[in-house]
Protein backbone atom coordinates (compact mmCIF):
# COMPACT_ATOMS: atom_id res chain seq x y z
CA UNK A 1 0.00 0.00 0.00
CA UNK A 2 1.84 3.01 -1.13
CA UNK A 3 0.56 5.04 1.54
CA UNK A 4 -0.35 2.83 4.66
CA UNK A 5 -1.82 4.32 7.67
CA UNK A 6 -0.44 3.31 10.88
CA UNK A 7 0.99 4.19 14.39
CA UNK A 8 4.76 4.75 12.53
CA UNK A 9 2.57 7.02 9.65
CA UNK A 10 1.23 8.79 12.18
CA UNK A 11 4.87 9.94 14.36
CA UNK A 12 6.71 10.48 11.25
CA UNK A 13 3.98 12.73 10.04
CA UNK A 14 3.53 14.05 13.39
CA UNK A 15 7.64 16.09 12.66
CA UNK A 16 5.91 17.52 10.09
CA UNK A 17 2.51 19.33 11.80
CA UNK A 18 0.50 16.75 9.56
CA UNK A 19 1.10 18.83 6.75
CA UNK A 20 2.58 16.43 4.33
CA UNK A 21 -0.34 13.82 3.95
CA UNK A 22 -0.95 12.57 0.72
CA UNK A 23 -4.46 12.77 -0.28
CA UNK A 24 -6.15 9.59 0.19
CA UNK A 25 -7.96 9.96 -3.64
CA UNK A 26 -7.33 11.75 -6.53
CA UNK A 27 -9.65 14.45 -8.48
CA UNK A 28 -9.26 12.72 -11.92
CA UNK A 29 -11.29 14.04 -15.18
CA UNK A 30 -12.99 11.40 -16.98
CA UNK A 31 -11.49 9.05 -19.40
CA UNK A 32 -13.64 8.60 -22.49
CA UNK A 33 -14.13 4.99 -22.11
CA UNK A 34 -14.61 2.65 -19.46
CA UNK A 35 -15.27 -1.48 -18.87
CA UNK A 36 -17.43 0.10 -16.47
CA UNK A 37 -19.33 3.06 -14.69
CA UNK A 38 -20.62 3.06 -11.03
CA UNK A 39 -23.60 5.91 -10.80
CA UNK A 40 -23.42 7.19 -7.55
CA UNK A 41 -20.40 7.85 -4.99
CA UNK A 42 -22.11 6.58 -1.40
CA UNK A 43 -20.93 3.97 0.24
CA UNK A 44 -22.59 1.17 -1.42
CA UNK A 45 -21.14 2.24 -5.21
CA UNK A 46 -17.70 3.04 -3.64
CA UNK A 47 -18.45 -0.35 -2.13
CA UNK A 48 -18.68 -1.81 -5.77
CA UNK A 49 -16.09 -0.14 -7.30
CA UNK A 50 -13.54 -1.60 -4.74
CA UNK A 51 -14.87 -4.95 -4.87
CA UNK A 52 -14.98 -4.65 -8.74
CA UNK A 53 -11.50 -4.06 -8.80
CA UNK A 54 -10.44 -6.51 -5.73
CA UNK A 55 -12.28 -9.44 -6.51
CA UNK A 56 -13.35 -9.15 -10.37
CA UNK A 57 -9.84 -7.18 -11.45
CA UNK A 58 -11.78 -4.67 -13.15
CA UNK A 59 -9.47 -1.40 -12.64
CA UNK A 60 -10.74 0.16 -15.69
CA UNK A 61 -14.22 1.78 -14.20
CA UNK A 62 -14.86 4.40 -12.48
CA UNK A 63 -17.51 6.00 -10.02
CA UNK A 64 -19.59 9.39 -10.93
CA UNK A 65 -21.12 11.25 -7.75
CA UNK A 66 -23.10 14.68 -8.74
CA UNK A 67 -22.31 15.70 -5.66
CA UNK A 68 -19.50 15.18 -3.09
CA UNK A 69 -18.75 11.55 -1.84
CA UNK A 70 -20.76 10.36 0.95
CA UNK A 71 -22.47 13.11 0.89
CA UNK A 72 -25.96 11.52 0.64
CA UNK A 73 -27.67 9.51 2.62
CA UNK A 74 -24.13 7.72 3.73
CA UNK A 75 -23.47 10.85 5.34
CA UNK A 76 -27.19 11.41 6.72
CA UNK A 77 -27.84 8.04 7.55
CA UNK A 78 -28.34 6.49 11.68
CA UNK A 79 -25.31 4.34 11.39
CA UNK A 80 -26.80 1.21 12.88
CA UNK A 81 -25.63 -1.63 11.71
CA UNK A 82 -27.57 -5.49 12.86
CA UNK A 83 -28.67 -8.38 10.30
CA UNK A 84 -31.62 -9.52 12.29
CA UNK A 85 -33.98 -9.95 9.69
CA UNK A 86 -36.46 -12.52 9.44
CA UNK A 87 -36.61 -14.27 6.41
CA UNK A 88 -33.29 -16.74 5.00
CA UNK A 89 -32.61 -14.49 2.09
CA UNK A 90 -32.42 -11.50 3.99
CA UNK A 91 -30.77 -12.96 6.58
CA UNK A 92 -27.84 -14.12 4.23
CA UNK A 93 -27.48 -10.96 2.84
CA UNK A 94 -27.37 -8.76 5.82
CA UNK A 95 -25.23 -11.44 7.84
CA UNK A 96 -22.88 -11.86 4.80
CA UNK A 97 -22.52 -7.82 5.19
CA UNK A 98 -21.93 -7.96 8.93
CA UNK A 99 -19.12 -10.61 8.45
CA UNK A 100 -17.48 -8.02 6.59
CA UNK A 101 -18.16 -5.40 8.37
CA UNK A 102 -16.30 -7.29 11.48
CA UNK A 103 -13.04 -6.55 9.45
CA UNK A 104 -13.50 -4.03 7.10
CA UNK A 105 -10.91 -1.39 9.09
CA UNK A 106 -8.39 -3.95 8.47
CA UNK A 107 -8.82 -4.71 4.85
CA UNK A 108 -9.29 -1.01 4.01
CA UNK A 109 -6.50 -0.33 6.18
CA UNK A 110 -9.33 3.26 7.66
CA UNK A 111 -10.48 3.32 11.11
CA UNK A 112 -14.15 3.30 10.18
CA UNK A 113 -14.82 2.67 14.11
CA UNK A 114 -17.65 -0.12 14.09
CA UNK A 115 -18.43 -0.70 17.51
CA UNK A 116 -20.32 -3.89 18.25
CA UNK A 117 -22.39 -2.49 21.11
CA UNK A 118 -25.10 -4.64 20.43
CA UNK A 119 -28.90 -3.32 18.68
CA UNK A 120 -31.51 -3.60 21.55
CA UNK A 121 -35.15 -3.84 19.59
CA UNK A 122 -38.32 -3.27 21.57
CA UNK A 123 -41.70 -5.10 21.78
CA UNK A 124 -44.88 -2.42 23.11
CA UNK A 125 -47.69 -5.19 22.61
CA UNK A 126 -48.57 -8.71 22.44
CA UNK A 127 -48.45 -8.65 18.85
CA UNK A 128 -44.39 -7.35 18.51
CA UNK A 129 -43.20 -9.79 21.49
CA UNK A 130 -44.84 -13.16 19.10
CA UNK A 131 -43.10 -11.32 16.19
CA UNK A 132 -39.49 -10.42 17.64
CA UNK A 133 -40.07 -13.77 19.33
CA UNK A 134 -40.60 -15.28 16.03
CA UNK A 135 -37.77 -13.36 14.52
CA UNK A 136 -35.55 -14.50 17.27
CA UNK A 137 -35.87 -18.00 16.73
CA UNK A 138 -35.85 -17.41 12.68
CA UNK A 139 -32.17 -15.71 13.44
CA UNK A 140 -30.86 -18.60 15.12
CA UNK A 141 -31.57 -21.11 12.42
CA UNK A 142 -30.09 -18.94 10.83
CA UNK A 143 -26.73 -18.70 12.81
CA UNK A 144 -27.74 -15.37 13.31
CA UNK A 145 -26.89 -14.59 17.11
CA UNK A 146 -30.23 -13.00 18.77
CA UNK A 147 -31.74 -13.38 22.33
CA UNK A 148 -35.11 -12.79 23.92
CA UNK A 149 -35.07 -10.49 26.85
CA UNK A 150 -37.82 -10.11 29.39
CA UNK A 151 -38.40 -6.72 30.75
CA UNK A 152 -36.54 -6.84 33.72
CA UNK A 153 -33.16 -7.96 31.58
CA UNK A 154 -33.87 -4.90 29.21
CA UNK A 155 -33.74 -2.73 31.68
CA UNK A 156 -30.37 -4.31 33.12
CA UNK A 157 -29.21 -4.10 29.64
CA UNK A 158 -30.16 -0.22 29.75
CA UNK A 159 -30.74 1.10 32.73
CA UNK A 160 -32.13 4.19 31.41
CA UNK A 161 -35.29 3.30 29.77
CA UNK A 162 -38.71 3.51 31.43
CA UNK A 163 -39.60 0.17 31.87
CA UNK A 164 -42.89 1.14 34.03
CA UNK A 165 -46.31 -0.31 33.24
CA UNK A 166 -47.97 2.60 33.45
CA UNK A 167 -46.71 4.57 30.39
CA UNK A 168 -48.74 4.33 27.28
CA UNK A 169 -46.57 1.74 25.30
CA UNK A 170 -45.16 -0.40 28.31
CA UNK A 171 -41.78 -2.29 27.18
CA UNK A 172 -42.96 -5.86 27.30
CA UNK A 173 -39.35 -6.97 26.41
CA UNK A 174 -37.39 -7.42 23.28
CA UNK A 175 -34.84 -8.56 21.07
CA UNK A 176 -30.96 -7.92 21.66
CA UNK A 177 -28.19 -8.64 18.83
CA UNK A 178 -24.98 -8.43 20.29
CA UNK A 179 -22.34 -8.46 16.91
CA UNK A 180 -24.68 -5.50 15.56
CA UNK A 181 -23.55 -1.80 16.35
CA UNK A 182 -22.36 1.14 14.70
CA UNK A 183 -19.30 2.81 12.17
CA UNK A 184 -18.72 5.82 11.71
CA UNK A 185 -20.48 6.38 8.22
CA UNK A 186 -18.40 8.87 6.58
CA UNK A 187 -15.37 6.73 7.12
CA UNK A 188 -16.73 3.94 5.41
CA UNK A 189 -17.10 6.13 2.31
CA UNK A 190 -13.53 7.77 2.63
CA UNK A 191 -12.27 4.49 3.47
CA UNK A 192 -13.81 2.41 0.45
CA UNK A 193 -13.01 5.43 -1.80
CA UNK A 194 -9.01 5.47 -1.21
CA UNK A 195 -8.79 1.60 -1.71
CA UNK A 196 -10.98 1.60 -5.24
CA UNK A 197 -8.49 5.08 -5.98
CA UNK A 198 -5.63 2.91 -5.16
CA UNK A 199 -6.34 -0.13 -7.49
CA UNK A 200 -7.12 2.49 -10.27
CA UNK A 201 -10.41 3.26 -10.25
CA UNK A 202 -11.30 6.93 -11.11
CA UNK A 203 -13.59 8.58 -8.57
CA UNK A 204 -15.20 11.86 -10.20
CA UNK A 205 -17.02 13.99 -7.98
CA UNK A 206 -19.80 17.38 -9.37
CA UNK A 207 -20.04 14.92 -12.31
CA UNK A 208 -24.20 14.43 -12.71
CA UNK A 209 -25.35 11.34 -14.98
CA UNK A 210 -27.79 13.25 -17.23
CA UNK A 211 -28.64 10.43 -19.64
CA UNK A 212 -28.02 6.39 -20.82
CA UNK A 213 -27.36 6.17 -23.88
CA UNK A 214 -28.98 2.79 -25.33
CA UNK A 215 -28.45 1.14 -28.85
CA UNK A 216 -31.75 -1.02 -28.82
CA UNK A 217 -31.64 -3.65 -25.63
CA UNK A 218 -27.90 -2.57 -25.18
CA UNK A 219 -26.23 0.33 -23.07
CA UNK A 220 -23.29 1.99 -25.12
CA UNK A 221 -22.79 5.19 -22.22
CA UNK A 222 -23.57 8.45 -20.31
CA UNK A 223 -24.51 11.62 -21.15
CA UNK A 224 -23.14 13.57 -18.07
CA UNK A 225 -22.17 17.08 -17.37
CA UNK A 226 -18.47 16.46 -17.86
CA UNK A 227 -19.17 15.36 -21.17
CA UNK A 228 -20.17 11.44 -23.13
CA UNK A 229 -18.37 8.60 -21.16
CA UNK A 230 -18.52 5.27 -23.30
CA UNK A 231 -19.14 1.97 -21.24
CA UNK A 232 -21.17 -1.46 -21.54
CA UNK A 233 -21.73 -2.07 -18.02
CA UNK A 234 -23.32 0.58 -16.23
CA UNK A 235 -24.29 0.26 -11.98
CA UNK A 236 -26.53 2.39 -10.69
CA UNK A 237 -26.33 3.01 -7.24
CA UNK A 238 -28.14 6.36 -7.05
CA UNK A 239 -30.33 5.64 -3.79
CA UNK A 240 -33.71 8.11 -3.78
CA UNK A 241 -32.50 8.82 -7.14
CA UNK A 242 -32.88 5.30 -8.57
CA UNK A 243 -36.06 6.27 -10.21
CA UNK A 244 -34.71 9.55 -11.87
CA UNK A 245 -31.93 7.40 -13.92
CA UNK A 246 -33.98 4.30 -14.82
CA UNK A 247 -36.43 6.99 -16.57
CA UNK A 248 -33.52 8.21 -18.56
CA UNK A 249 -33.60 4.73 -19.61
CA UNK A 250 -36.99 4.21 -20.24
CA UNK A 251 -37.50 2.05 -17.33
CA UNK A 252 -39.63 2.07 -14.25
CA UNK A 253 -39.02 0.92 -10.89
CA UNK A 254 -41.50 -0.37 -8.15
CA UNK A 255 -39.85 2.74 -6.32
CA UNK A 256 -41.23 5.44 -3.92
CA UNK A 257 -38.42 8.22 -3.00
CA UNK A 258 -39.29 9.85 0.46
CA UNK A 259 -37.61 11.79 3.01
CA UNK A 260 -36.13 9.82 6.17
CA UNK A 261 -34.96 12.22 8.73
CA UNK A 262 -32.74 11.85 11.53
CA UNK A 263 -31.15 14.53 14.24
CA UNK A 264 -28.71 14.64 16.80
CA UNK A 265 -28.79 16.04 20.25
CA UNK A 266 -26.27 18.48 22.30
CA UNK A 267 -22.99 16.13 23.30
CA UNK A 268 -23.35 14.79 26.70
CA UNK A 269 -21.09 12.06 28.49
CA UNK A 270 -21.93 8.45 27.94
CA UNK A 271 -25.21 7.28 29.30
CA UNK A 272 -26.15 5.23 26.76
CA UNK A 273 -23.68 2.53 25.35
CA UNK A 274 -26.14 0.16 22.92
CA UNK A 275 -28.56 0.93 20.48
CA UNK A 276 -32.15 0.77 21.21
CA UNK A 277 -35.03 0.76 18.39
CA UNK A 278 -38.56 0.57 18.66
CA UNK A 279 -40.68 0.01 15.80
CA UNK A 280 -43.88 0.41 17.37
CA UNK A 281 -43.98 3.95 18.98
CA UNK A 282 -40.56 4.75 16.26
CA UNK A 283 -38.15 5.88 19.03
CA UNK A 284 -34.50 5.15 18.28
CA UNK A 285 -31.41 6.47 19.61
CA UNK A 286 -27.46 5.69 20.26
CA UNK A 287 -25.03 7.92 20.96
CA UNK A 288 -22.12 8.83 18.85
CA UNK A 289 -18.24 9.20 19.94
CA UNK A 290 -18.43 12.53 20.92
CA UNK A 291 -21.52 12.33 22.72
CA UNK A 292 -24.15 13.20 20.63
CA UNK A 293 -27.39 11.26 20.76
CA UNK A 294 -28.09 10.21 17.79
CA UNK A 295 -32.12 9.99 16.85
CA UNK A 296 -33.72 8.43 13.90
CA UNK A 297 -37.09 9.51 13.03
CA UNK A 298 -39.59 8.18 10.16
CA UNK A 299 -40.24 9.19 6.77
CA UNK A 300 -42.43 11.73 5.56
CA UNK A 301 -45.97 9.55 3.78
CA UNK A 302 -45.25 11.44 0.11
CA UNK A 303 -42.79 11.54 -2.25
CA UNK A 304 -40.71 14.03 -1.98
CA UNK A 305 -37.23 14.89 -2.90
CA UNK A 306 -36.35 17.62 -0.92
CA UNK A 307 -34.36 16.62 1.45
CA UNK A 308 -35.61 17.79 4.31
CA UNK A 309 -39.20 16.23 5.83
CA UNK A 310 -41.82 17.19 7.88
CA UNK A 311 -41.95 18.83 11.39
CA UNK A 312 -44.69 16.61 12.88
CA UNK A 313 -42.54 13.17 12.10
CA UNK A 314 -39.85 14.77 14.30
CA UNK A 315 -42.52 15.85 16.81
CA UNK A 316 -43.88 12.28 17.23
CA UNK A 317 -40.63 10.78 17.42
CA UNK A 318 -39.14 12.99 19.94
CA UNK A 319 -42.85 11.93 21.97
CA UNK A 320 -42.17 8.68 21.91
CA UNK A 321 -38.42 8.95 23.10
CA UNK A 322 -39.46 11.23 26.30
CA UNK A 323 -41.86 8.83 27.24
CA UNK A 324 -39.04 5.70 26.65
CA UNK A 325 -36.06 7.82 28.43
CA UNK A 326 -37.64 10.44 30.68
CA UNK A 327 -33.76 11.54 31.49
CA UNK A 328 -33.70 13.14 28.10
CA UNK A 329 -36.87 15.42 29.13
CA UNK A 330 -34.04 18.58 29.24
CA UNK A 331 -31.45 17.47 26.14
CA UNK A 332 -31.26 19.96 23.47
CA UNK A 333 -31.58 18.98 19.76
CA UNK A 334 -28.34 20.72 17.71
CA UNK A 335 -29.23 19.46 14.37
CA UNK A 336 -31.87 18.11 12.18
CA UNK A 337 -31.74 16.95 8.62
CA UNK A 338 -33.16 14.56 5.94
CA UNK A 339 -32.40 12.30 3.67
CA UNK A 340 -34.20 11.07 0.41
CA UNK A 341 -34.83 7.04 0.81
CA UNK A 342 -36.19 4.15 -2.22
CA UNK A 343 -38.46 2.29 -0.58
CA UNK A 344 -39.79 -0.88 -1.97
CA UNK A 345 -43.27 -2.64 -1.25
CA UNK A 346 -41.74 -5.18 0.11
CA UNK A 347 -38.94 -3.51 1.81
CA UNK A 348 -36.12 -5.03 1.03
CA UNK A 349 -33.74 -4.15 -1.41
CA UNK A 350 -32.99 -4.90 -5.25
CA UNK A 351 -29.55 -5.82 -6.44
CA UNK A 352 -30.13 -6.96 -9.98
CA UNK A 353 -29.91 -7.34 -13.90
CA UNK A 354 -32.80 -5.42 -15.79
CA UNK A 355 -34.44 -6.41 -19.33
CA UNK A 356 -31.57 -3.71 -20.73
CA UNK A 357 -28.05 -5.50 -21.20
CA UNK A 358 -25.11 -4.31 -19.56
CA UNK A 359 -27.58 -1.93 -16.79
CA UNK A 360 -27.97 -2.78 -13.52
CA UNK A 361 -29.51 -1.42 -10.39
CA UNK A 362 -28.63 -1.67 -6.68
CA UNK A 363 -31.86 0.24 -5.13
CA UNK A 364 -34.73 -0.13 -2.46
CA UNK A 365 -33.10 -0.05 0.37
CA UNK A 366 -35.30 2.54 1.66
CA UNK A 367 -34.96 3.85 5.15
CA UNK A 368 -31.97 0.95 6.38
CA UNK A 369 -29.58 0.68 3.12
CA UNK A 370 -25.83 1.55 5.75
CA UNK A 371 -25.98 -1.45 7.42
CA UNK A 372 -25.24 -3.48 4.61
CA UNK A 373 -22.62 -1.33 2.58
CA UNK A 374 -19.84 -4.07 2.37
CA UNK A 375 -22.25 -6.82 1.75
CA UNK A 376 -24.24 -4.73 -1.20
CA UNK A 377 -21.04 -3.49 -2.93
CA UNK A 378 -19.50 -7.02 -2.88
CA UNK A 379 -22.38 -8.71 -4.22
CA UNK A 380 -24.06 -5.94 -6.66
CA UNK A 381 -19.55 -6.09 -8.58
CA UNK A 382 -20.73 -9.78 -8.18
CA UNK A 383 -23.26 -9.35 -10.33
CA UNK A 384 -22.00 -6.60 -13.04
CA UNK A 385 -18.52 -8.87 -13.54
CA UNK A 386 -20.61 -12.21 -14.25
CA UNK A 387 -23.74 -10.41 -15.46
CA UNK A 388 -25.57 -13.16 -13.15
CA UNK A 389 -26.32 -13.09 -9.34
CA UNK A 390 -24.39 -14.00 -6.46
CA UNK A 391 -26.80 -16.64 -5.07
CA UNK A 392 -26.65 -14.42 -1.86
CA UNK A 393 -28.56 -11.34 -3.78
CA UNK A 394 -30.46 -13.96 -6.46
CA UNK A 395 -33.52 -13.43 -4.45
CA UNK A 396 -33.15 -9.88 -4.91
CA UNK A 397 -34.17 -9.52 -8.36
CA UNK A 398 -36.67 -7.01 -9.90
CA UNK A 399 -38.23 -10.25 -11.39
CA UNK A 400 -40.04 -10.53 -7.68
CA UNK A 401 -42.24 -8.10 -8.63
CA UNK A 402 -43.78 -9.98 -11.63
CA UNK A 403 -43.34 -13.07 -9.98
CA UNK A 404 -44.68 -12.54 -6.63
CA UNK A 405 -41.91 -13.83 -4.82
CA UNK A 406 -41.43 -10.81 -2.49
CA UNK A 407 -38.97 -10.65 0.53
CA UNK A 408 -41.26 -9.24 2.78
CA UNK A 409 -39.47 -7.27 5.85
CA UNK A 410 -41.51 -4.77 6.87
CA UNK A 411 -41.39 -6.30 10.02
CA UNK A 412 -37.80 -6.54 10.37
CA UNK A 413 -37.07 -2.67 9.07
CA UNK A 414 -36.82 -0.67 11.72
CA UNK A 415 -38.98 2.43 10.17
CA UNK A 416 -42.63 1.52 9.40
CA UNK A 417 -43.86 2.32 5.62
CA UNK B 1 -44.53 19.66 5.31
CA UNK B 2 -46.58 22.50 3.54
CA UNK B 3 -50.15 23.13 3.52
CA UNK B 4 -52.70 22.07 1.70
CA UNK B 5 -56.31 23.94 0.15
CA UNK B 6 -58.52 20.89 0.71
CA UNK B 7 -61.43 21.73 -2.21
CA UNK B 8 -63.89 20.94 0.37
CA UNK B 9 -62.27 22.27 4.14
CA UNK B 10 -59.71 25.14 2.80
CA UNK B 11 -56.38 25.60 4.24
CA UNK B 12 -55.29 22.56 6.45
CA UNK B 13 -51.67 21.57 7.67
CA UNK B 14 -50.50 18.53 5.64
CA UNK B 15 -50.78 16.78 9.10
CA UNK B 16 -54.19 16.43 8.78
CA UNK B 17 -53.89 14.70 5.90
CA UNK B 18 -52.57 11.27 4.17
CA UNK B 19 -51.11 10.58 0.68
CA UNK B 20 -52.46 7.68 -1.31
CA UNK B 21 -49.40 8.14 -3.74
CA UNK B 22 -49.52 8.83 -7.80
CA UNK B 23 -53.06 9.61 -9.50
CA UNK B 24 -54.66 8.09 -12.56
CA UNK B 25 -53.50 4.79 -12.55
CA UNK B 26 -56.68 2.99 -13.92
CA UNK B 27 -57.83 -0.35 -12.25
CA UNK B 28 -57.66 -2.90 -14.27
CA UNK B 29 -61.29 -3.27 -16.38
CA UNK B 30 -60.73 -7.19 -16.75
CA UNK B 31 -58.42 -8.62 -14.58
CA UNK B 32 -59.00 -12.03 -15.29
CA UNK B 33 -57.30 -11.16 -18.46
CA UNK B 34 -54.01 -9.60 -16.92
CA UNK B 35 -50.97 -10.91 -17.12
CA UNK B 36 -48.22 -11.17 -14.32
CA UNK B 37 -46.18 -8.54 -16.31
CA UNK B 38 -49.32 -6.24 -16.28
CA UNK B 39 -50.50 -6.79 -12.29
CA UNK B 40 -46.95 -6.08 -11.53
CA UNK B 41 -47.37 -2.80 -13.73
CA UNK B 42 -50.67 -1.73 -12.10
CA UNK B 43 -49.52 -3.00 -8.53
CA UNK B 44 -45.88 -1.68 -8.10
CA UNK B 45 -44.18 0.01 -10.76
CA UNK B 46 -44.77 3.66 -10.10
CA UNK B 47 -43.28 6.86 -12.17
CA UNK B 48 -41.78 8.13 -9.04
CA UNK B 49 -40.99 11.73 -10.70
CA UNK B 50 -39.12 14.47 -9.51
CA UNK B 51 -40.95 17.35 -10.39
CA UNK B 52 -44.40 17.78 -11.26
CA UNK B 53 -46.48 14.83 -10.71
CA UNK B 54 -50.57 13.79 -9.78
CA UNK B 55 -51.31 12.05 -6.61
CA UNK B 56 -53.99 11.21 -4.71
CA UNK B 57 -54.54 12.91 -1.37
CA UNK B 58 -57.57 12.18 1.61
CA UNK B 59 -58.42 14.41 3.99
CA UNK B 60 -57.75 11.68 6.99
CA UNK B 61 -58.43 14.34 9.81
CA UNK B 62 -60.58 16.07 8.32
CA UNK B 63 -63.45 16.29 5.80
CA UNK B 64 -62.18 11.81 5.21
CA UNK B 65 -62.84 12.97 1.36
CA UNK B 66 -60.43 11.74 -1.68
CA UNK B 67 -59.22 14.59 -4.03
CA UNK B 68 -56.13 15.18 -6.36
CA UNK B 69 -53.38 17.10 -6.33
CA UNK B 70 -50.90 18.50 -8.38
CA UNK B 71 -47.43 18.62 -6.82
CA UNK B 72 -43.77 19.29 -7.41
CA UNK B 73 -42.06 16.62 -5.66
CA UNK B 74 -38.67 18.39 -5.59
CA UNK B 75 -39.68 21.55 -3.89
CA UNK B 76 -43.19 21.01 -2.41
CA UNK B 77 -44.90 23.79 -4.16
CA UNK B 78 -48.27 22.99 -4.82
CA UNK B 79 -49.77 23.79 -8.64
CA UNK B 80 -53.29 22.85 -8.25
CA UNK B 81 -56.37 20.74 -6.23
CA UNK B 82 -59.09 18.97 -7.84
CA UNK B 83 -61.88 17.06 -6.68
CA UNK B 84 -61.86 13.57 -8.03
CA UNK B 85 -63.58 12.69 -11.03
CA UNK B 86 -62.67 16.12 -12.55
CA UNK B 87 -60.14 16.33 -15.19
CA UNK B 88 -56.88 17.53 -14.09
CA UNK B 89 -56.35 21.93 -14.86
CA UNK B 90 -53.63 22.48 -17.33
CA UNK B 91 -50.49 24.03 -15.35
Amino acid sequence: MKNKYSIFSLIKNAFSQHQNWKQAWGNPEPKKEYDAVIVGGGGHGLATAYYLAKKHNMKNIAVLEKGWIGGGNTGRNTTIIRSNYLWDASAGLYDHALKLWENLSQELNYNIMFSQRGVMNLAHNLQDVRDLKRRTHANRLNGIDAVWLDTKEVKEFCPIINTSPDIRYPVLGGTLQKRAGTARHDAVAWGYARGADEMGVDIIQNCEVKGIKRNGDQVEGLETTKGFIKTKKIGVVAAGHSSVIANMAGLKLPLESKPLQALVSEPVKPIIDTVVMSNAVHAYVSQSDKGELVIGAGTDAYISYTQRGSHDVVEGTLKAILELYPIFSRMKMLRQWGGIVDICPDASPVISKTNIKGLYFNCGWGTGGFKATPGSGDLFAHTIANDEPHKLNAAFNLNRFISGDLVDEHGAAAVAH
Amino acid sequence: MFIINCPYCGERDQSEFSCGGEAHIVRPKQPTELSDDEWAEYLFMRKNIKGVQFERWNHIHGCRKWFNMIRDTSNDKIHAVYKMGEKPPVI
